[in-house]
């Protein structure tokens, strides 16, 4: 009886649980199909039964007039965000591994404030930037480019990406690499075979942090691009006028979050195959 | 056929981990190197290796040079005393690693691999991770992957100390014959017990802050140690040590009454000494003029192990079977004279017992 009563009440925690992540999905699912009678309606969620569905929300998204069209800046969204992570996880996991295994000396900089150095470059708000940044680009010629865009992720995403992936690499045993030599691995086979492959979990972590942080990004989207290019983030803005549109809005949200949950949902898959979480005891 | 090590001088920040090392390890047979933490032992292994690179000195195999051969080419086998395996790969993946790297192929990879596991007792584990094995089967897999490729050198760092005492004796009986069966390879294996270096060196090398003291056959080492540090090192529990005077037919320590000599210190020539004297040959004896308290008392198997203050220092006994005292407790205590080792003002030794 008590473990029936247990089974119940797990049940019931796990239902609470999901009603409360999935409920803003579905507010946002029903909003998207409404338009402003049907928003300022009070609460409703059945279609048909208490309000009357509509696609105007969505077709504003796609070139409706009044609207805009995101499937340029949803590309170019997805074209610099996975381009800046690419970048700084490969050059950041191979600059960790470094400072996690060689010893630099300069003067009295060492290792430990080469890496101090990188995350400091996190510290400044980004308005402190801003300016910098378009100079920078201005000057390269770069401004309103999605490679300017990516350039500009990079020098944020890295410093992240450096700083897990040091402190991962700092918690596989040297010995490891070690014997990957003795096995006959050259340095770098040691690095590509054996640590590689063991940090995974790190990596993905660090891969996550960057895709989210350049898929969530507005400041410097705004203040870096114009016309040419536009991310996401600025294009949805650009829905605003002299009324909300709750129903463009929701429609956009839902597109916006759409990667994250489709990456998510591999990323769950992946790290609960048991040999990535906790590959290294 | 050897390797031979000449000159070796290794230092960081202003310690010597390896000081004017000369070595030689012939082929097939398995040298012990003894020393506490920080003589030097693991230093040792990982520049052979090309791990570490020295400041001063070579390393030749055969008589051919290996000092600029790096690490990955240099076909050497090492077991640290970690329990180092690739996390993320299965039981046979981890021996076959270092085949698959020489680009040895299937089916001659999988016999080899398979006869290994087999040989150190993991046939049924192939399938299994290190991390869901034990640490004793931890272990046997990094030796497996040490001896699947028959190197040449085989390194073992000390690796058995991490195991419990029970698993520790285990082990340790099979690599007495596994390393034996590694025909014709050169096999080093560092420990700071004595009773291992005992049971498994053909021969003995003392280190002692990055020093070679001593070298020679475990018995020669053991009833000859060149001085007082190797006499140190290479028993357990550390010798006694006494400060005293032979007069040509007397030895006197301080406070205690003159006891005559025999055995091996009996041809000294008269003078100040440094007298030693393993702790089983410290006996408790009723007749004894020598008396001290009882400071610490450990039963260790069917060993009791006594440490007892002296008017002439600290002494500690080894006696046989499992003795109750309390501590504080006066006990008259007797030095065999026959087993006496005594060593000159600069630690030399000068005197032992007749074998």
């Amino acid at each position: 009886m008590n473990h029936r009563l247990f089974v119940l009440g797990k049940y019931a925690a796990i239902l609470l649980w999901s009603a409360f992540v999935v409920g803003p999905f579905l507010w946002a699912l029903t909003t998207s199909f409404k338009t402003a009678a049907g928003v300022t309606g009070g609460p409703t969620y059945l279609p048909w039964l208490q309000y009357e569905p509509s696609v105007d929300g969505w077709r504003k998204l796609f070139g409706a007039t009044g609207g805009i069209d995101i499937v340029r800046p949803y590309f170019d969204s997805i074209v610099v965000t996975t381009s800046a992570s690419v970048i700084s996880i490969v050059l950041g996991t191979l600059a960790a591994y470094g400072l996690s295994r060689f010893e630099y000396r300069a003067g009295f900089v060492k290792n430990a404030d080469l890496v101090f150095f990188f995350v400091s470059q996190r510290i400044m708000p980004p308005i402190v930037l801003s300016i910098p940044f378009f100079l920078m680009l201005q000057f390269l010629d770069l401004l309103d480019t999605r490679l300017g865009l990516i350039i500009v992720y990079v020098a944020l995403l890295l410093p992240i990406a450096v700083w897990i992936m040091v402190d991962f690499f700092n918690n596989v045993p040297r010995e490891i690499d070690e014997m990957a030599m003795l096995d006959g691995c050259t340095p770098f086979g040691a690095f590509a075979r054996v640590i590689l492959p063991n940090s995974l979990p790190g990596i993905i972590v660090a891969g996550l942090f960057c895709l989210i942080f350049g898929w969530n990004d507005f400041f410097f989207a705004f203040t870096l691009t114009f016309t040419q290019t536009q991310l996401l983030p600025v294009a949805v803005v650009a829905l605003n006028s002299s009324v909300t549109p709750w129903w463009s809005l929701s429609a956009s949200a839902l597109i916006s979050v759409a990667p994250l949950v489709v990456i998510a949902f591999f990323v769950e898959r992946l790290l609960s195959r048991g040999n990535l979480a906790g590959a290294i005891r | 056929m050897s390797l031979s090590v000449q000159g070796l001088t290794l230092r960081r920040e202003g310690v010597a981990h390896l000081d004017d090392v000369e070595l030689e390890f012939p082929r097939g047979r398995l040298t012990t190197v003894i020393g506490r933490t920080l003589a030097g032992k693991t230093t040792l292994l990982r520049t052979l290796a090309g791990l570490l690179t020295p400041d001063a000195g070579s390393i030749a195999l055969d008589g051919r040079p290996i000092d600029d051969v790096p690490a990955w080419k240099r076909d050497v086998a090492m077991v640290y005393q970690q329990f180092i395996n690739y996390p993320n790969l299965d039981v046979f993946e981890n021996v076959a690693f270092p085949l698959r790297r020489r680009g040895v192929a299937e089916p001659e990879l999988g016999n080899r691999v398979r006869a290994t596991l087999a040989k150190v007792g993991l046939a049924e584990f192939q399938q299994r991770r290190p991390s869901q094995l034990s640490g004793g089967q931890q272990q046997r897999v990094a030796l497996a992957r040490a001896l699947v490729r028959g190197a040449p050198i085989l390194l073992l760092d000390e690796p058995v100390v991490n195991l419990d005492y029970k698993l520790r004796e285990q082990i340790r009986s099979e690599f007495r014959g596994l390393l034996t069966s590694a025909s014709g390879a050169i096999v080093v294996y560092t420990t700071t017990e004595p009773a291992e270096a005992m049971m498994l060196g053909d021969t003995v090398v003392v280190m002692h802050e990055g020093k070679v003291l001593q070298r020679g056959s475990p018995a020669e080492v053991f009833e000859r140690p060149a001085s007082a540090t190797v006499a140190e090192v290479f028993s357990d529990p550390p010798m006694n040590f006494v400060d005293g005077r032979f007069d040509g037919g007397c030895i006197t320590v301080a406070g205690a009454a003159p006891l005559a000599a025999a055995g091996g210190v009996s041809s000294l020539r008269p003078g100040d000494y440094r007298f030693g004297i393993r702790a089983k040959d410290v006996r408790i004896d009723a007749a004894s003029p020598l008396s001290g308290r009882i400071t610490f008392v450990e039963v260790s198997g069917s060993e009791t192990f006594v440490q007892v203050d002296t008017p002439f220092g600290a002494l500690t006994l080894q006696l046989e079977g499992i003795h109750d005292f309390s501590l504080g407790e006066p006990v008259p205590i007797a030095l065999d004279p026959r087993r006496l080792f005594a060593f000159d003002r600069a630690g030399a030794l000068v005197g032992a017992p007749s074998r």
